[in-house]
């Protein structure tokens, strides 16, 4: 028997040896992915995730993993499984080229024309 | 608290990249000298995943048996307010490894492996908490020394190259630093305050002070292995460096409280301007790590114990019809 220095434990009566069967797949079971919104305005952010058995404990637990210090207006809760995700190897399709200048404000120039206009015409 | 996962020098460091794609292993090695995160999904060898995840399973499992001889104390703590601290020091412990055993997760163990391996004694967990908090002022010394130990453990790993273990250590060193001002709260009050106090304090610390200088393991030996782990940023300090910082940090404020170190060695060398010590014993931090010590039983029994009566709550929410996925980030 263990003979703990804290009392409530020794008064468990718990064997030193007390073996027991290994956990199985999905005993902890499935995760959701955590969205927590600091305060209204704010966007929701990914903060981890939580094991939960269903999305009603997802979001108690959720609470408590999350949201228990920080400020928080509101979180959301995602089955990691509905998730879709690109590929970090396909990172490349997110490459801003030099051509797409055109979409940046940066790519539009005019002070050197209106400055060309303003100098020929006031002579 | 507590990310000091015990790897073991001795492993035959060749084996480390054998059979690994050099074209695959040199771009790794490339993004991580860039400073760039691994995430879960990119190519990694084979040994930073092994490594990796024993050491963010051991973390998490050093946070979990950790909050045993600290949630000891909390019936026990006295006054309301200190009470409602340690109550929420330790749920936090709790906390930190679930975030610990999440970013383990994404590296492909199951949290259902990972505590198995943990009851049954083949994973390993920081071995201070193999030894118990006989008073107040145990769990307050605790609460600073220890929690002082994990923090510098903690920092320096969350600069690492795995993305998922440095956000969870981002969020864990912020509650850290709560968890050191509670300890260091009560270890001053206890050492400015009565004879009777100012003796309980010390002799907890001078309990302590063997199991403190254990915390960061033995001296790395150098060798081709560490020198890898720390190329690829899985390793951030070297155990003697972090001993050093934490002497730095931690003995000037001991001192100033008139509280006596059991080490007549300890001393700072004003031309190294490293720390003197007697060399910890390191036959008994093997005895205690390989189940010698004082609580090592107890502490397994519990948390066997825990999980058992546990089961079948988590049977009875369980649905047959969900399948595992593997968490994201
Ligand atoms: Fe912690
Ligand atoms: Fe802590």
């Amino acid at each position: 028997m263990i003979k703990s220095l804290d009392p409530r434990l020794t008064r468990e009566n718990i064997e030193e040896n007390n073996l027991i069967a290994p956990l199985t797949p999905m005993d902890n079971w499935e995760t959701y992915e955590v969205f927590h919104q600091k305060k209204r305005g704010d966007q929701h952010m990914h903060v981890g995730i939580v094991h939960a058995p269903n999305p009603e404990m997802a979001l108690l637990f959720g609470k408590e993993q999350y949201g228990r210090r920080s400020i928080t207006a509101n979180i959301w809760v995602v089955k990691t499984a509905n998730v879709f995700a690109s590929e970090y190897d396909d990172a490349d399709m997110f490459e801003t080229t030099p051509e797409k200048q055109y979409r940046e404000a940066g790519g539009y120039k005019v002070m050197d024309k209106i400055n060309k206009y303003k100098k020929a015409n006031k002579a | 608290m507590y990310g000091n996962a015990y790897i073991d020098p001795n492993e035959k460091a060749n084996a480390m990249i054998a059979g690994e794609d050099p074209i695959k292993l040199a771009e790794f090695e490339a993004r991580i000298a860039r400073g760039e995160k691994i995430e879960p999904k990119d190519w990694m060898p084979k040994e930073y995943r092994k490594q990796l995840i024993r050491m963010i399973e051991q973390h998490g499992h050093s946070e979990i048996i950790g909050a045993l001889p600290e949630g000891t104390w909390i019936t026990r703590a006295p006054g309301f307010k200190r009470k409602m601290a340690l109550m929420a020091k330790v749920q936090d412990e709790v906390g930190h490894a679930q975030l610990l055993y999440s970013a383990a997760e994404t590296l492909g163990k199951s949290r259902e492996d990972m505590t198995n391996d943990l009851i049954t004694g083949k994973s390993k967990y920081s071995n201070v908490f193999n030894y118990p908090a006989f008073t107040w002022a145990d769990a307050c010394i605790i609460a600073w020394l220890i929690d002082a130990g994990a923090i510098i453990n903690q920092v320096a790993n969350a600069k690492g190259s795995y993305g998922p273990y440095c956000r969870a250590l981002d969020r864990i060193c912020t509650e850290e630093s709560f968890h050191l001002k509670y300890g260091h709260d009560n270890v001053v009050t206890l050492a400015t305050g009565t004879p009777i106090q100012r003796q309980m304090v010390q002799e907890a610390l001078t309990r302590w002070w063997p199991p403190i200088m254990h915390f960061f393991g033995p001296s790395d030996k150098i060798s081709q292995h560490s020198e890898i782990l720390m190329r690829w940023k899985v390793k951030m300090a070297s155990n003697d460096d972090m001993r050093q910082q934490f002497l730095n940090m931690y003995v000037p404020k001991i001192w100033d409280l008139g509280l006596v170190l059991p080490d007549p060695k300890l001393k700072l060398n004003e031309e190294t301007k490293k720390w003197e010590y007697t060399e910890p014993d390191w036959d008994e931090f093997k005895r205690v790590i390989n189940g010698g010590g004082p609580c090592n039983a107890e502490r397994l029994a519990v948390r066997r114990m825990a999980e058992e009566r546990g089961r079948w709550v988590r049977k009875a929410l369980y649905n047959a019809t969900e399948k595992y996925v593997t968490p994201l980030a």
